[in-house]
């Protein structure tokens, strides 16, 4: 017995100790104490990082089977996947489907909504560090993150049943004396609610939390001594964000702005509700309809049931997977350290 | 030449520069002050209009004798009658089932990034975390088909829907228990050190109780986060009207899915279940950020 011990109290470095087997009994006594912690400390180790590896995994692992799933029906398809508009997977053994416009409408709903959130989530992020009294700033913030705790499907109905009504004459004026703009001109939709430009002002209030809480957040950080500078040299509160708050948070500002444009371009059910199904391609219109990657998808998927036409709907998946990687890695590579989430 | 008098000392040299900003910085600073204000109205103002629309057209149907007690089973599309309860378990039973399976997982992996990881996997870990929670809701549950459905050829159920939801919540629970964990002082953990008690017990018995309170916060969140989530269940399992208590096969209502199939109900009593049940969610939903939000008040950790 004590050279067991003997054996185990020169180093740490037991795991290669023939005389430590798993199934061995360790008896309840102090000295014995030491290689059934270390082999804890191993095991919650292996845990740990285990749980760490299956995260890198279960992203490798998304990508990888959205590919195999993907592949054979981007074989059979007849149609050139990129520039094709049209998609149509009714026919297993005859599959044309393209991306075109798929891309178009996600890209011009997404940006549109940006577009419209950007100015108002940073005018809200300012107000909540610089402008709002300290003790309703924090009440403040957790009502504009509550905007964030409503489920998307409740955007959705409220988006086509209350909202495109009520901003209708807007669309209609927009039209009417801008229609000159390609924007603005008719699209391929006979009715101007339940277009791009409605599910944009939708996916607008959707963005709007998360772009300002990370802008909030690295607000919040800029140094002290930098705004107590500017205000030693007699700046106005205006003044003060120009020169110390902005050139700080502009990184972060952005990269929430990439984190917000993510979720906007992968917005499934109330973009599906909202813009309307159109039978004519897209015409670069803020008043067309038609389908994003994601909401097309929702809409199909009662009919996954082949497994060409569903691969066709998995590629579309893919491309989707790809772009929103893409800028979220964007985001977190711009935010650099400062953003946590 | 002036002498300097008494009253002129207790004059001051020059102007208090206040006085000196000029027209145009001032009304700068007012319309930036102004423009900043009204953002914040802009920002709530869908706020309140989504709430008060819910709760004005949601409230009748709660307000019905058999809306919490009872299913759709056997109720016609235009009659106002029925309940939601097996929706409502539906949403909880899928956000319990993937609770389960995201939050020790979760847990670990934040274990992982704060108190073992170094290097690149560590990078790349935390970086993939980022990623993963920018994956949309139909991706992960366009995954789960494909990897599970597809290939594995597992039925649709709601099983299948937690594992999506765990994808969703994973990175959540992820990032909220690493920052309450690195808010444990290093104090704690060299005193468990200086007492001879092994990593792995030190962060089990010292670090995590002290961040316990915040990581059940974060949990919670995360929860409140995924049950309004609808893209999975449209694409993993099929809409019942009737109660199923059997998550692992047959189809299964769950509130979402319960809204996005009477959106297809063209009968007003379509409309009276559609928002009943948005409210129904709203307050589920509600009762765990409340809940979190008042658990995150004893989650102050001793600096």
């Amino acid at each position: 017995m004590s050279e067991r011990i003997e054996q185990r109290a020169p180093g740490s470095e037991g795991e290669e100790d023939p005389i430590v087997p798993s199934s061995s009994p360790v008896p309840e006594s102090t000295p014995r104490r030491a290689p059934s912690s270390r082999r804890g400390e191993s095991v919650f180790r292996f845990l740990a990082s285990g749980s760490g590896v299956l995260v890198v995994a279960a992203i490798a692992l998304i990508g990888l089977f959205l590919l195999i799933q993907a592949v054979p029906s981007l074989m059979a398809n007849n149609a050139n996947f990129f520039t094709s508009p049209e998609f149509s997977t009714g026919d297993a053994n005859n599959l044309s489907f393209g991306i075109r416009d798929l891309f178009l409408v996600t890209v011009f709903s997404s940006v549109f909504a940006l577009v419209l959130a950007m100015p108002v989530a940073l005018g809200v992020a300012l107000f909540l560090t610089n402008y709002a009294p300290k003790q309703l700033s924090r009440p403040f913030a957790y009502v504009v993150d509550l905007l964030a705790a409503v489920p998307s499907i409740i955007y959705g109905l409220w988006g086509i049943l209350v909202l495109a009504p009520a901003i209708e004459p807007i669309a209609r004026w927009l039209n009417t004396n801008l229609g000159w703009i390609f924007l603005f001109r008719t699209g391929n939709l006979p009715v101007l609610s339940g277009t791009i430009f409605t599910g944009g002002v939708v996916l607008a209030v959707m963005i709007l939390p998360i772009i300002t809480a990370v802008s909030r957040e690295v607000f919040a950080q800029t140094p002290r001594f930098q705004i107590e500078a500017a205000k030693a040299l007699g700046a106005t509160r205006w003044e003060v964000i120009r020169m110390a708050t902005l050139p700080y948070g502009r990184s972060g500002y952005i990269a929430g702005s990439m984190l917000g444009l993510g979720r906007a371009l992968g917005e499934t059910i109330a973009v599906l509700i909202v813009i309307r199904a159109s039978t004519s391609p897209m015409t670069f219109s803020l008043f067309d309809g038609g389908y994003t990657f994601a909401s097309l998808i929702a809409s199909a998927a009662s009919e996954f049931s082949q497994p060409l036409p569903t691969g066709a709907y998995i590629s579309a998946g893919l491309v989707l997977f790809v772009l929103t990687f893409v800028v979220n890695a964007l985001a977190r590579v711009i935010a650099g350290g400062k953003v946590n989430g | 030449m002036s002498t300097v008098t008494g009253a002129d000392l207790e004059r001051p040299a020059s102007e208090p520069p206040t006085r000196r900003i000029s027209l145009s910085r001032r009304i700068k600073d007012n319309v930036a002050t102004v423009l900043v204000s009204l953002a914040f109205l802009i920002a709530v103002v869908p706020l309140v209009w989504v709430l008060v629309t819910v709760v004005s057209r949601g409230a009748p149907a709660l307000f019905s004798a058999d809306w919490w007690g009872t299913s759709l089973s056997g109720i016609l599309p235009e009659e106002y009658e029925g309940g939601v309860y097996h929706a409502i378990y539906g949403t909880l039973i899928q956000a319990l089932i993937a609770t389960v399976i995201a939050v020790p997982i979760g847990i670990l992996a934040a274990i992982y990034l704060v108190e073992y990881g170094r290097g690149a996997l560590a990078r790349t870990t935390s970086f993939m975390v980022d990623i993963l929670a920018g994956v949309p809701s139909i991706v992960a549950a366009l995954f789960v088909f494909a990897a599970f459905i597809s290939i594995l050829g597992a039925p649709q159920s709601a099983f299948m829907v937690s594992l999506a939801l765990v994808l969703l919540m994973l990175p959540v629970v992820i990032r909220n228990t690493e920052e309450m964990l690195r808010l444990v002082p290093d104090r704690l953990r060299e005193s468990a050190y200086a007492l001879g008690i092994p990593k792995w017990k030190t962060i089990l018995r010292i670090v995590l109780p002290t961040a316990f309170s915040g990581t059940v916060t974060g949990v919670m969140l995360a929860i409140a986060r995924i049950m309004g989530e609808t893209a999975p269940v449209l694409v993993l399992v099929g809409y019942s009207r009737a109660i199923n208590y059997d998550p692992f096969q047959g189809n299964m209502a769950s509130l979402p899915l319960l809204m996005y199939s009477e959106l297809s109900n063209p009968e007003a009593a379509g409309q009276y279940r559609i928002w009943g049940a948005a409210l129904t969610l709203i307050i589920i939903i509600m009762i765990f950020q409340v809940g979190a939000s008042l658990l995150s008040r004893f989650s102050a950790i001793p600096k």
